[in-house]
C-alpha cells in the first residue's frame, strides 16, 4: 500500500512537472537567500528588496527611486513635528484581513522592540495617533524633514495575523523561540509566497487582490539563491534562469556574447572609500613611534593623490566603476555634482607633501581590506598597495573574510581600511552621521567612522542637516559638510561601483541604482 | 562482543568531547557574528547589547561549559543567521547531503571495484591503461574544477543536466527525497559523480593493488591447480580476500564524503549540510558550527564502529585472535 502511494506520488509529480511549464514564469537567482522573512529582522539591501515582493511600506519607491504613494495615499506636515497620513482604503492583507490604522500602530510598536533591526527608521517617531481607521498622525521627536523618504524601508505587518500566530515580537536569536514571521509572511504586496525552502527556492504567485495597477505579466516567480559565481552564470547561460545578479565583472563579456542574453550595467549607490586613523597619537600598525602621520592633513592628501583611481577603474574594475570625489553617489539625496571632481592623481605632489610633513623617507602602514564584500575589493587594495609604494609608503595589507574584517575594524583596531557605503535611506545624512561624524557611542553616531576622524565643523553641520526642514537649505548644509570633508581629506572616496545584472533578452525589467530588483515591473515577451 | 561495543562507546564519548574542545577554541578566530546580524544603520550601543546578550564577551571557557551543558540536554541553540533552532535546520538539510553521499558512495563502489578487478586481472591491457589514466585525472584534479567542467559541458554546452539545485523533491515524513523524480535524478548525477570520483579512483587503485597481491598467493595457485573455474577463483577467493581493507577505506571515505561535501555542494548549489556549514562559517554562526561539528564527529564515530563490526563479519581471524588472547595463557 505504502509503495503504491509512493509510486502514485511519483507519477503525479512527474505529470505536474510536464504540464506546469508556463510562458510567464520568472526564474531569477541572487548570490544569497534572505535569512528571514521577518521584515524587521535585518535591514540590508537584498533582504528588504526581497521582502518588498510581499510586504509594503506606507510610502514606496518608484522606477527611478522617486517617492511614491504605497499604503498611504497622501501625506503632509500639519505642524512642525506632526505629519498627517491618509491610508489607502480597501487594501487587504494576503490572509484577507483589512489594512487599517491599527496595523500601522502595531507595526510601529513592533519595529521599536528589542531585536528589531529597523529601529533606526522609526527612532525619531514619538507616537502614531489614530484619527480614524484610515487617517493617522505621525508625531516625531522634533522637526523631521525627511520622514517620507525614511519610511520607504519600513514594511507594514498585520496586527491580527501577528497576534494569532505569536509573531508580535521581531524574530531574534535572543528569544530562543521559533518565530512564525521568520518563515511565513502576510503582507499586502503584489506577490504572495506559495512555497519556500530556506536557501533552496521560493515560489511566489501574483496577489489577485492587489490594490495597484498591475504592470507585470507574470504568473509565477521562482527565486533561487546560487552562491557560486560560476554556477550562477552557468545557470543563466544554460537557460535555467531568466535573470541573475550580480554578474561577476570577469563574466560580463561572456554573458554579453552569449545568444539571447545581455548584461545591464549601471552605477550603484555604493561608494567605496578609505578610512584613515586620524585620532590616535600613535598608529597601531606602523614603524613611526610616538606620532601619527595620518593626523597631518598633508599626509592624508599625499595618500589621496598617490592613488590613480582611473587606473583602478580601467584595470581592476574593467570599466565598471565611476571615480568619486565625495562620500555620496549620484542618486542619493544630497549628492552635489559640483563637488564630485576629484583632486588629480599626482604622485610628485604626494612625495613633496610627504617631505614637507617630515616623512620624506615614507613610512609603514597596516591596511585592512575585506575579500568577499565589495566588487573586487581585495584587488583594489592590492593596487593601492602598489600606488603607495611608489611614493615611499610601505603598506602591509591584511585582506580577510567579511566577518573577520568587520570585527577588526569595528573594534577600531585599524590604521587604514577600505570600506563601502550605500545608504538604506537614500540620503546623505546616513554617511554624514555614521561615517563622517565624530564617533559618539551614547548618541549612536559615527558607528562606522573606524578611523575616528573628527571635525567639529562637520559635526555641527550634520546636526543641522538632521533638523533642517527647508530642502534647499538642507542641501546647502550637506554640500557644506561634504566640502569641508573633501578639503580636509577625512576619508578618501575612490569610486562608485557599478551593478551588473544578467538578463535574458525577452525579459523587460527596471534596473534601479539601489541594486534592488523588483519583479513587479517585469514583462516577459 | 558486548564488552567491545561498550568499550567503543566509551572511546566515542571522549572523542566527541575532544572535538567540542577543539572546535570551541577555533571559534575564537571566526570573527564577529554581530556585524552580520544587523544592518549598517544599527548603532554601536545596540550592537554591544546584542553581543552581551549572546554571551560573546564571556571568557571562552564559560561559553564552552554552557555549550556542553546545553548540548547534553539536546539543546544546540538558535542559529545566528537564520534565527531558528539549529537542530531543526540540520534535520531539514540532512536528507539532501545523505542522499548525495550515498549515491556518490554507491557510484564509487559499483564503478571502482569492477575497474580495480579488471585492471588487476588484465594488467597492460589497453582498457586497463585507460582506466588507470582516468583514475589519475580523478585523483589529481581538484573537485571544484571537475564540477565546473561538468557544468560547462553538460549544462551550458549540451543542456542535458541542470547546473544547480536538487530538482523536484518528494516529502516522506520529515525526509525529503529527490530520488523519486526524473528531475531529481538528473540533478544528482553531476554532483554525485564529482563527489564520488576521488573515492572511485581510490577504491579502484586499492582493489587493484590488493588483488595483484592476493593473486600471487599460494592458495590462489592451489585453487587454479585444482582446476577451479576462473570466475570462482577470481571472485570467490581472490576478490573476497581483498575486501577487508576496501571496507575500511570505503567506510572512512563515506564519513569524508558526508563531512566534506562542502565544495561540491557550493559548486552545484546543493541544499545540504555542506552549504549550511560554509555559510555558517562565513557568518560566524557559532551555534550552527558547534552543532555541525559535533554531529560530524558522531557520524565518524558511528561509521568507525560499524567498520569494526564488519571486520568481525568478514575476517574470521579477528575472532580467533580475540579468543586466543583471552584463553591461551593459563
Amino acid at each position: 500500500m505504502k509503495q503504491l502511494k509512493i509510486i502514485f506520488t511519483v507519477l503525479v509529480v512527474m505529470l505536474a512537472s510536464t504540464f506546469s511549464v508556463q510562458a510567464n514564469t520568472l526564474k531569477y537567482a541572487f548570490r544569497i537567500d534572505a535569512n528571514s522573512l521577518d521584515p524587521y529582522a535585518l535591514a540590508e539591501t537584498f533582504t528588504l528588496a526581497f521582502q518588498g515582493l510581499f510586504y509594503e511600506p506606507l510610502i514606496g519607491r518608484g522606477k527611478t527611486l522617486e517617492v511614491v504613494p504605497a499604503l498611504a495615499t497622501e501625506w503632509k506636515p500639519i505642524s512642525e513635528d506632526t505629519w498627517r497620513f491618509k491610508l489607502r482604503p480597501n487594501v487587504k492583507f494576503h490572509d484577507g484581513s483589512p489594512f487599517t490604522a491599527d496595523d500601522v500602530i502595531f507595526s510601529l510598536e513592533r519595529a521599536k522592540k528589542d531585536g528589531s533591526d529597523v529601529e533606526y527608521v522609526v527612532a525619531d517617531i514619538a507616537a502614531i495617533n489614530k484619527i480614524d481607521d484610515l487617517t493617522i498622525d505621525i508625531v516625531t521627536k522634533g522637526p523631521y524633514p525627511i520622514l517620507p523618504q525614511r519610511l520607504t524601508t519600513w514594511y507594514i505587518m498585520s496586527k491580527t495575523w501577528a497576534e494569532e500566530n505569536g509573531a508580535v515580537d521581531p524574530s531574534s536569536v535572543k528569544l530562543e523561540v521559533r518565530n512564525f514571521a521568520t518563515t511565513n509572511a502576510n503582507g499586502t504586496g503584489p506577490f504572495m509566497i506559495k512555497s519556500r525552502q530556506q536557501d533552496v527556492s521560493t515560489v511566489l504567485v501574483p496577489n489577485p487582490n492587489w490594490w495597484g495597477e498591475v504592470e507585470h505579466n507574470l504568473t509565477e516567480i521562482i527565486f533561487t539563491p546560487i552562491k557560486s559565481d560560476a554556477t550562477r552564470v552557468a545557470a543563466l547561460l544554460s537557460g535555467e534562469v531568466d535573470m541573475i545578479y550580480p554578474v561577476p565583472i570577469q563574466d560580463v563579456d561572456r554573458v554579453n556574447k552569449a545568444n539571447g542574453l545581455k548584461v545591464l550595467q549601471g552605477p550603484e549607490m555604493r561608494i567605496i572609500f578609505l578610512h584613515m586613523d586620524s585620532s590616535r597619537d600613535e598608529l597601531l600598525e606602523s614603524n613611526i613611534k610616538g606620532a601619527n602621520p595620518l593626523k597631518d592633513v598633508r599626509v592624508r592628501r599625499a595618500i589621496y593623490q598617490a592613488i590613480d583611481v582611473d587606473a583602478i577603474r580601467d584595470k581592476v574594475m574593467r570599466g565598471a566603476s565611476a571615480p568619486a570625489g565625495i562620500m555620496v553617489a549620484p542618486g542619493v539625496v544630497g549628492y552635489d555634482e559640483s563637488l564630485n571632481q576629484r583632486f588629480p592623481y599626482d604622485p610628485t605632489n604626494s612625495k613633496s607633501l610627504l617631505a614637507e610633513s617630515g616623512y620624506a623617507d615614507g613610512f609603514e602602514l597596516g591596511m585592512d581590506c575585506p575579500n568577499d564584500r565589495y566588487v573586487n575589493d581585495e584587488k583594489i587594495c592590492i593596487a593601492i598597495v602598489g600606488f603607495l609604494a611608489r611614493v615611499g609608503i610601505k603598506v602591509n595589507l591584511l585582506a580577510q573574510t567579511r566577518s573577520k574584517f568587520f570585527e577588526k575594524i569595528q573594534s577600531r583596531n585599524t590604521s587604514f581600511a577600505l570600506m563601502g557605503w550605500s545608504p538604506l535611506t537614500y540620503d546623505a545624512q546616513s554617511p554624514l552621521q555614521a561615517v563622517m561624524s565624530t564617533p559618539n557611542k551614547a548618541e549612536g553616531i559615527g558607528t562606522y567612522n573606524v578611523g575616528g576622524y573628527s571635525n567639529a565643523g562637520i559635526d555641527v553641520l550634520t546636526k543641522a542637516v538632521a533638523v533642517e526642514v527647508d530642502l534647499v537649505k538642507r542641501q546647502q548644509l550637506i554640500s557644506a559638510a561634504m566640502l569641508v570633508h573633501k578639503n580636509d581629506f577625512g576619508h578618501i572616496p575612490l569610486h562608485v561601483q557599478a551593478l551588473a545584472w544578467g538578463v535574458r533578452d525577452n525579459v523587460d525589467l527596471v534596473q534601479r541604482a539601489d541594486d534592488s530588483f523588483a519583479p513587479r515591473w517585469v514583462v516577459i515577451k | 562482543m558486548l564488552v567491545f561495543i561498550i568499550q567503543r562507546l566509551g572511546q566515542a564519548a571522549i572523542v566527541m568531547l575532544a572535538v567540542a574542545v577543539v572546535s570551541f577554541s577555533l571559534f575564537n578566530f571566526v570573527g564577529d557574528p554581530v556585524n552580520n546580524m544587523v544592518g549598517i544603520e544599527t548603532n554601536e550601543k545596540e550592537r554591544s547589547e546584542i553581543r552581551e546578550s549572546l554571551g560573546l564577551d564571556d571568557p571562552i571557557y564559560v561559553q564552552f561549559f554552557s555549550f556542553v551543558g546545553n548540548a547534553l540536554r539536546g539543546q544546540f541553540g538558535v542559529s545566528y543567521r537564520l534565527t531558528r533552532p539549529v537542530t531543526e535546520i540540520i534535520v531539514e538539510r540532512m536528507p539532501a547531503t545523505l542522499e548525495l553521499s550515498l549515491v556518490a558512495a554507491v557510484f564509487a563502489l559499483l564503478v571502482g571495484i569492477p575497474m580495480g578487478v579488471y585492471t588487476a586481472l588484465y594488467p597492460g591491457n589497453w582498457l586497463s591503461n585507460i582506466f588507470l589514466t582516468v583514475s589519475l585525472i580523478g585523483i589529481s584534479l581538484p573537485t571544484f574544477v571537475i564540477g565546473i567542467l561538468l557544468i560547462l559541458l553538460f549544462s551550458v554546452n549540451l543542456g542535458w543536466l541542470p547546473s544547480f539545485g536538487r530538482g523536484e523533491t518528494v516529502s516522506i515524513g520529515w525526509w525529503t527525497s529527490g530520488l523519486f523524480s526524473i528531475s531529481g535524478w538528473k540533478a544528482i548525477i553531476m554532483p554525485a559523480v564529482t563527489l564520488g570520483l576521488f573515492q572511485m579512483t581510490l577504491i579502484m587503485r586499492l582493489v587493484r593493488a590488493e588483488m595483484l597481491e592476493v593473486l600471487r598467493t599460494d592458495y590462489i595457485r592451489f585453487a587454479r591447480a585444482r582446476g577451479l573455474p576462473n570466475r570462482v577463483v577470481n571472485f570467490g577467493h581472490a576478490l573476497k580476500n581483498t575486501l577487508v581493507p576496501v571496507i575500511t577505506i570505503a567506510g572512512l571515505q563515506l564519513g569524508n564524503i558526508i563531512a566534506f561535501s562542502i565544495i561540491v555542494e557550493t559548486v552545484f548549489q546543493w541544499p545540504g549540510l555542506g552549504q549550511l556549514i560554509i555559510q555558517a562559517i562565513q557568518f560566524a554562526d557559532v551555534p550552527m558550527m558547534a552543532a555541525y561539528l559535533v554531529m560530524i564527529a558522531l557520524i565518524f564515530v558511528i561509521i568507525n564502529l560499524v567498520v569494526d563490526l564488519l571486520y568481525y563479519a568478514v575476517d574470521p581471524r579477528m575472532r580467533i585472535i580475540k579468543v586466543e588472547s583471552s584463553d591461551a595463557d593459563p
